[in-house]
């Protein structure tokens, strides 16, 4: 008798919900053209200067806008793939316009929370690098504005190369001789800070080496991180986390932010930092006694193709004011506040035009500047990419190398079956 | 009354606590299940892609992986040494406990709501600092600066081993104190009377008495060390280099869930629900016949 009312509760259960619950389709067709417009920016640990450009931008777009207003909402980066994820959810919750990592993209986009932007009408977005849009692009459709670029360049200490008599690299193939060398005379010292779980000081190897994580093929990727040009720069990039140069110990479960950290805490001679690093490390004990030089590549001379990570802004398929949305997005990425948002927080412009003139005012830019101009790459365009980084695919790979468990060939080869399990799921 | 009455009555009686379960247990559960049969990920919640019934397959893909059995075995082991280190320490310190001033025992007790009470992330970076190879107080004391207790993966499990027990014998403590402290004083009187030995006494007095308690945080301990997450996330930053201290719980978070992927995520929850019922009803019924009423 229980057990018939039990059969029966499960059966109701099962008419009610055959299926997972999913949220129906989320592009609205109105297009109002007042009321509240919402956006999220990103919160950050010195937002003061954030948020006074951004209240400029507002008014001045207020101004223009009778019974028009912005609300901002600054949200936390480390939270961020839970608020999105709410927000395609429920279109109700969600913002008209957002900044947004560039790697978070591809997965947005085909989770359907963005909408695609016609930039043609917007006479500046001809003077936007084009590598730098290429990483607000899917499928060859733009869903966002390049607001600001982040590269990394090879920072090394000044008074310890003078003391050892010695010059910054200039191919990828010195640096790790060069490391050992200033380890071996200088033990205290870790030759070059680089970590198991840095990603984008990896990149630079294996693109430098000719080699990619993977190869697309009118949109279908697979792993290209087992060729032997990947695996030569695998191989190069692996070298330095050894005990001659930064013993796996200390270094084999470092991010970016821990290996930037040796170099701060002075325990380092050389990493690989970015233009966003550069207010931490002058407020480290390294503060005036290092140089930046772009990441050399393979030949004397050559840059090694640097990620170029940023942030876009986009506006959100759900919105009701679209015309208002991408008024809104346009103006926040013009020339002119990206210029002030160089100024107020340090963030690297998008426009060819805008970097020359920020690096001409301001001498520490130059490398940075100088390996944006000299070809950046980016990660997959595809939503498989955000699969593969919360799965750890590539620092597993690097940290199973340093640590002696799979040898190169057997690491790479098993992060790039994984992958390809990812690309055709 | 007939027969078929009394169970129509009985059934009235059960059917509020029923109506509860069901809420908070079958259909949570049912639901589980089912995301466990389809390709469900964000694209499918957010209603950007068609949902795809897969069947069995997000469980075919996840047996047929070789590392969801290295994790799963990990794991027991990793729980097992938990639950044994846990149930050692408590009982220890509640048997201490009887016997103390009571001085002692209120700074032991006060020591152990301390421990008890600290939040798994603050204990799990308290630990991680005393442990830090540069600058942590144990390194400091023992006097092996630089010595990293987290890349090895042995010294990183046992390091977490050793604050999950730290942070879950007191509630093993405080119930056997209380269990010891409730046994008759006629009981163990008459035992001394008979001409028992402290050991004797202990062991076919005490222990049969505290049967049922100790069956009760045993059980407790195994769910909680089965499915330990903070502490594991935290110290061995998300399970450890390569991946080398990863556990289940971790395991489902860092393969699914952060990765998107509900329908294996579930799968995953689904298997470890059906491990853990298994686990208990064993210990369940190696109790029962061994003579326990329960």
């Amino acid at each position: 008798m229980r057990l018939k009312a039990l059969v029966a509760v499960l059966g109701v259960g099962a008419v009610v919900a055959c299926a997972p619950v999913q949220s129906g389709p989320t592009s609205s067709g109105t297009d109002e053209q007042t009321g509240q417009l919402r956006v999220w920016l990103f919160d950050e640990v010195n937002r003061g200067p954030k948020e006074a450009v951004v209240k400029e931008a507002i008014s001045e777009f207020q101004g223009k806008h009778s019974g028009v207003t912005v609300d901002v909402q600054y949200i936390q980066v480390s939270s961020r793939a839970e608020r999105f994820k709410a927000a395609f959810s429920d279109p109700k919750s969600a913002p008209d316009v957002a900044e947004f990592g560039n790697t978070d993209l591809a997965g947005y986009v085909s989770a359907g929370g963005f909408s695609e932007l016609d930039l043609s009408k917007w006479d500046e977005s001809k003077d936007l690098v084009p590598t730098i849009l290429d990483t607000a692009k899917v499928d060859g459709k733009t869903y966002g504005v390049p607001w600001f670029v982040g590269v990394r360049a090879l920072y090394y200490r000044t008074d310890v190369f003078t003391e050892l008599g010695l010059k910054p690299p200039t191919t990828l193939d010195e640096i790790a001789p060069l490391a050992r060398e200033i380890r071996q005379r200088k033990p205290e010292l870790i030759g070059i800070s680089a970590g198991g779980k840095y990603l984008f000081a990896a990149l630079p190897f294996i693109w430098a080496q000719g080699g990619e994580i993977a190869k697309s093929d009118g949109g279908k990727f697979t792993a290209a991180i087992d060729s032997a040009e990947s695996r030569a720069g695998v191989a190069k990039y692996t070298e330095l986390i050894k005990d001659d140069i930064c013993p796996p110990a200390t270094c084999a479960g470092n991010g970016g932010d821990a290996s930037v950290e040796a170099f701060r805490a002075g325990k380092a001679a050389m990493t690989i930092g970015g233009d966003f690093n550069r207010k931490s490390v002058d407020a480290s004990s390294a503060a005036g006694k290092y140089g930046v030089v772009p990441l050399p590549g393979k030949t004397k001379g050559s840059v090694a193709p640097a990620f170029a990570g940023g942030n876009l802004l986009g506006v959100m398929k759900g919105t009701q004011r679209k015309t208002l949305a991408n008024e809104f997005t346009q103006l926040l990425a013009s020339k002119k506040y990206q210029q002030k948002m160089y100024a107020a927080m340090g963030n690297l412009p998008t426009f060819t035009d805008v970097q020359k003139q920020v690096a001409e005012s301001d001498k520490f830019l130059e490398p940075f500047t100088k390996t944006l101009q000299s070809g950046t790459k980016f990660v997959p365009v595809t939503p498989a990419w955000a699969k593969i980084e919360a799965q750890t695919v590539v620092p597993t790979m690097l940290q199973e190398i340093v640590t002696g468990a799979k040898n190169v060939d057997t690491a790479t080869a098993d992060a790039a079956k994984t992958m390809n399990a990812a690309f055709t799921s | 009354m007939t027969a078929k009455g009394q169970g129509r009555t009985a059934f009235a009686y059960l059917a509020p606590a029923l109506l509860v379960l069901g809420g908070l247990l079958a259909y949570p559960i049912y639901q589980l299940v089912l995301i466990s049969l389809y390709d469900y990920g964000q694209e499918q919640v957010s209603g950007g892609a068609p949902l795809e019934f897969l069947g069995l397959g997000n469980y075919q893909n996840l047996l047929g992986n070789q590392q969801f059995w290295g994790v799963l075995g990990q794991t027991v082991a990793f729980a097992a040494v938990c639950v044994v280190g846990t149930l050692l320490v408590g009982a220890f310190l509640a048997i201490l406990a009887t016997r103390v001033r009571t001085w002692v025992r209120m700074t032991l007790f006060l020591a152990a709501l301390g421990a008890w009470s600290t939040p798994a992330v603050a204990g799990s970076t308290i630990w991680l600092f005393l442990f830090d190879a540069n600058f942590g107080f144990v390194n400091e004391v023992l006097g092996i600066q630089g010595f990293s207790w987290t890349f090895d993966k042995w010294t990183a499990f046992g390091l977490v081993a050793a604050q999950v027990i730290w942070c879950s014998f007191p509630f093993v403590m405080v119930t056997l104190f209380a269990g010891i402290k409730a046994i008759p004083g006629e009981v163990l009187e008459a035992a001394a009377l008979d001409g028992a030995s402290a050991f004797r006494t202990a062991w076919s007095v005490t222990l049969p008495l505290l049967k049922p308690i100790i069956l009760v945080v045993t059980i407790q301990s195994i769910i909680w060390d089965f499915k330990v997450f903070t502490q594991i996330y935290v110290m061995t930053n998300g399970g450890g280099i390569a991946g080398r201290n990863l556990v289940l719980n971790v395991y489902a978070y860092q393969q699914a869930f952060a990765a998107s992927e509900y329908g294996l995520g579930a799968a995953i929850g689904v298997v470890m629900t059906v491990l853990l019922l298994g686990i208990t009803m064993f210990y369940l019924r190696a109790l029962r016949r061994s003579g326990e009423v329960l």
